[in-house]
């Protein structure tokens, strides 16, 4: 039964047409009783009518990060805060995925609130990463990329709003797309930071990205700041062809403290689109330095009035207390885990009386500066490409009580949530000590589909994402 | 010595719109606790809030009517703070870039001496925002429950300028303001529904000073009497204050209508920090000229130059004129009768005091009168034909409430029209003078009062129906013979 785990989406789908989606679904869940114990990549299984589902998908199995609202489903953020909470809609990915005819069969573990790098703030518990148990798969999709790798579904959704899909899917061999802001909705999916956050695929292959993309993708009327762009077919620029291609290297992106290992399999991917037609040239990205510094301003904030509706009147956990002040203390106090309360504080300093023109409101300007910066470089290229992380999957604990290197970890990832672009990771190799590295492709606005046509020919070029973790 | 008020009025109107400002739930009012409610506007996590065009409209066009300057382009805005009936705690609102921006309302505002003068009310911006929630707490011993059937209703915060002097005057700008939100049909401005709210920016300054005095914000005003009634209150008690070598504190004052008085709420120190940021659910979006003209086409006559015009056109008392306007619909009725050709003075009288009167005692709208303005009309064109008298109308108008039938039948019907028969009336005027000896002599000794009692008689032997005209005539020529 492992040979039915093994399969991808797109051969899944093949299979599912001629024998039914319940063997994949069985198959599936037989193997994430025995894999989940030591991964901890699911919080929980979907109950419902697995596997029987019609159109093209035909009841196909597909994991989903636990801050996707499903209706009747609980769904927590992995925080305690919303233990038990159950949504009474479903998003709008959620309605998609099912209209399509896939299986929502799990839910995934996360950073708390997707506040985290490592998938270490989960109240649930770490997720772990298959290459090595003992590190991190990255975060916050980090159960969503776990399980993937792990072949414990076929594919998942994560979120993203500095890394959270790119990180993970680079630190555990897979790829991971964050779409252009507004490409897919954000209706149902429990806000971070409301102007940074995209749903997207994580998935065994490209392909399987291009699949889930047409799926999820589209204006939804539902959400204010979903585009009414045309979605085209992303499974038809998957063409095994970069000729002529303008891909552009920016040197911020090369910089001290970048992982050598890493930085040389993304230089070796520079090389081989070379070989293959397109032509490689070095750009600047100037305004990068100040990424990390505008990103834990803005989305902060945003995440901070974001998450004041987590007070215990209407649902989640309440902690009673003699008084109305005294419960929203308690609650907030037991219910938010150390790095939510780090974010909240912060976001509420930045906006308070006397800070929001020194913080919020520069930040924002400098937020612009980064999408100037994108609009010039996208003049000059098609892509730009980078390592996704500096490093490779770093150990559990290791960056726990150092912030500050945590949030580093996100410093490549962090520019496409400030400027909008699409961007996605793409295995790209492995360090001597056999941990997936990831390279990352970024695009113009809405032509995901350019990713897409880069992603897959390197990916077919080399045939890295065969190699699977020993579990 | 003498000093100046100054007075900032902040008004939220009740957008009429059928759904919510950010979600389809319904606004209609008192319907059973939450049954209005999704999930967008309970902010449950991951729900997202999108305008409501209808909402958005109503609010330009109400910045049209108040001459504001209707913004290019406009945002919203998160107010964060925590309390039970805001379920996302944070309300949506406009900082920066309101919808509405610099505006002006003209008001007639009475003096003291009766006049009326005019008068420029500035307005700072109107801007839309949602409503909370409603917390409950009667009847329940540990806690209090929330009612968020009216959170995210939409509302227009509408801020005046400082430029108000006194209670009159304030209570003179929100009649004007409620009757133009009336006419351009954006609200119902009902204060008992919660449709219109008011609270009050009060400071005084010394006669001739410019820097303004420190200001009190009052709050629970549920009425124009009681907004002007707090004002006045609170305009005594700061001079007194100050006169008592007091400083006034800046601070929320709540007003007791049983106790007359106002009251400290919370100090500024208190005064919360609303961390106000650009909602990134709502990105800020451009309005196109064409929707605003277009809004701008459907403006009616506003209440001042609909007055205006009934001063010029009709020859009507300022009084009446503004007293006819304040409501559109009473303005409406008052010139359907005119329409029909009928004395303009006496269609103004007659829907004024009679109409009103009766339909006040049914406790019933001007367009739910079963008299609509073409019968009244026809009720006035008897009284100017001659056909019946003044005292007759009413009782005919009375009838007509009832009946539904119109004066014309009434009058046939009952025999009630106007004895204009010289003979008749003269038989009777020697009848009542014959019977009334003594009023006769009273009068005949100058004292013109007398004459009442004679008429009286008369009247009471025609059943009312003598044309009092004519009765006057030959009593007078009677009486000096």
């Amino acid at each position: 039964m492992t040979d039915l785990c093994s399969l991808t989406l797109k051969e899944a789908i093949e299979f599912a047409k001629k024998e039914g989606a319940k063997p994949l679904v069985d198959a599936f869940q037989k193997r994430a009783e025995t894999l989940n114990p030591k991964i901890n990549a699911f919080l929980r299984m979907v109950p419902g009518t697995a596997g029987t589902g019609s159109g093209i998908f035909r009841g196909v199995p597909v994991a989903v990060k636990d801050n996707i609202c499903i209706e009747g489903q609980e769904v927590t953020c992995a925080s305690k805060i919303l233990i038990k909470h159950v949504p009474p809609y479903n998003a709008t990915v959620i309605e998609k995925l099912k209209n399509a005819g896939i299986t929502v069969s799990a839910q995934c573990n996360m950073d708390e609130f997707a506040f985290g790098s490592s998938c270490e703030t989960s109240t649930f518990g770490p997720c772990k990463n298959p290459w090595d148990l003992t590190r991190v798969p990255g975060g916050s999709s980090g159960g969503s990329a776990a399980s993937v790798a792990a072949d414990m579904t076929l594919a998942a959704l994560g979120s993203d709003t500095g890394g959270s899909i790119r990180q993970p899917a680079a630190l555990c061999g897979v790829v991971g797309v964050k779409p252009t802001y507004g490409r897919v909705s954000r209706y149902g999916l429990i806000a971070f930071g409301s102007s940074f956050d995209q749903i997207g695929p994580i998935t065994k292959t490209v392909e399987d990205a291009a699949i889930l993309m047409n799926v999820i993708s589209g204006h939804d009327l539902k959400d204010s700041t979903s585009a009414p762009e045309k979605v085209p077919d992303f499974t038809q620029s998957l063409k095994r062809d970069v000729k002529g291609l303008r891909i552009g290297l920016p040197k911020e992106y090369f910089i001290e403290g970048i992982d050598p290992e890493v930085e040389k399999s993304v230089r070796v991917a520079a090389d081989l689109y070379k070989k293959l037609g397109a032509e490689i040239k070095q750009i600047s990205l100037p305004h990068t330095e100040y990424s990390v510094a505008v990103y834990y301003i803005v989305a902060v904030a945003e995440a901070s009035s974001n998450l004041g509706r987590f007070d215990g009147v209407e649902y989640g956990l309440r902690v009673p207390a003699k008084d109305l002040r005294e419960m929203y203390f308690e609650t907030r106090d037991q219910g938010f885990g150390h790095e939510a309360k780090r974010r909240i504080l912060l976001g509420t300093f930045v906006l308070s009386a006397g800070y929001y023109e020194a913080y919020y409101l520069k930040g924002q300007k400098v937020r612009t500066l980064i999408r100037q910066d994108f609009e010039k470089a996208f003049k000059e290229v098609d892509l730009i490409l980078s390592p996704t992380s500096p490093t490779a999957a770093f150990k559990i604990g290791e960056k726990v009580a150092d912030p500050l290197a945590m949030y580093l970890s996100d410093i490549f990832t962090i520019p496409a949530n400030l400027s909008g672009v699409p961007a996605m990771s793409v295995p790209c190799g492995f360090t001597s000590s056999g941990l997936p590295v990831g390279m990352q492709l970024m695009a113009r606005p809405f032509d995901e589909a350019t990713l897409f046509r880069a992603a897959h020919t390197f990916e077919q070029e080399t045939g890295i994402y065969k190699k699977k973790p020993k579990l | 010595m003498t000093y100046e008020p100054v007075i900032g009025l902040e008004v939220h109107v009740q957008l009429k719109t059928k759904s919510k400002l950010f979600c389809a739930c319904s606004t209609e009012f008192g319907a059973e606790g939450n049954a209005h409610t999704c999930p967008v506007c309970l902010g449950w996590p991951g729900s997202l809030p999108v305008v409501n065009e209808q909402a958005l409209k109503l609010g330009i066009k109400a910045g049209l009517a108040l001459n504001c300057k209707v913004a290019e382009r406009l945002k919203f805005d998160r107010k964060n703070y925590f309390y039970p009936d805001l379920p996302k705690a944070y309300q949506i609102s406009q900082y920066d870039m309101p919808v509405n921006g610099r505006g002006e309302v003209l008001i007639e505002t009475k003096m003291p001496d009766g006049k009326f003068v005019e008068k420029k009310i500035g307005i700072t911006r109107a801007h839309l925002e949602e409503d909370a929630g409603k917390l409950l707490h009667e009847g329940i011993v540990d806690g209090s429950l929330v009612d968020y059937n009216r959170g995210g209703v939409p509302l227009l915060e509408i801020v005046s300028e400082p430029d108000i002097r006194s209670a009159q005057e304030a209570y003179d700008y929100l009649t004007a303001l409620k009757a133009i939100l009336q006419y351009v049909e954006v609200s119902d401005c009902d204060m008992e529904k919660g449709s219109l709210r008011c609270d009050a920016n009060v400071s005084v300054r010394p006669a001739g000073q410019e820097k303004f005095g420190t200001k009190v914000e009052i709050k629970n005003l549920n009425s124009f009497k009681m907004v002007q009634k707090a004002i006045q209150y609170e305009i005594e008690r700061q001079i007194a204050a100050i006169e008592d070598g007091e400083a006034i504190v800046q601070e929320t004052r709540l007003w007791n209508d049983t106790k007359s008085a106002t009251f400290s709420m919370r100090s500024k120190e208190e005064a919360h920090d609303y961390r106000y940021f650009p909602d990134p659910d709502l990105v800020a979006f451009t309005l196109s000229r064409e929707l605003v003209d277009g809004i701008k086409k459907t403006l009616p006559e506003l209440p001042l130059a609909k007055a205006r015009r009934f001063i010029k056109e009709f020859g009507l008392s300022e009084y009446d004129a503004y007293t006819l306007t304040e409501d559109k619909k009473l303005a409406d009725y008052f010139e359907g009768c005119v329409k029909e050709g009928v004395s303009a003075k006496l269609a103004s009288n007659w829907t004024l005091t009679e109409l009103l009167a009766v339909l006040n005692e049914k406790k019933l709208s001007i367009e739910a009168s079963p008299v609509p303005s073409q019968k009244l009309a026809g009720l006035i064109r008897l009284i100017e034909q001659g056909t019946i008298n003044g005292k007759i109308a009413k009782d005919v108008l009375g009838e007509m409430f009832t009946s539904g039938k119109t004066a014309d039948v009434i009058v046939k019907e009952k025999g009630l029209v106007q004895v204009s028969d010289t003979g008749l009336i003269e038989k009777a005027v020697e009848k009542a003078i014959a019977a009334n000896p003594n009023a006769v002599a009273e009068f005949k000794a100058g004292k013109q009062k007398a004459l009442g009692a004679i008429v009286g008689a008369v009247m009471k032997e025609t059943g009312g129906k003598a044309n009092p005209k004519i009765v006057n005539e030959i009593l007078q020529k009677k009486l000096q013979n």
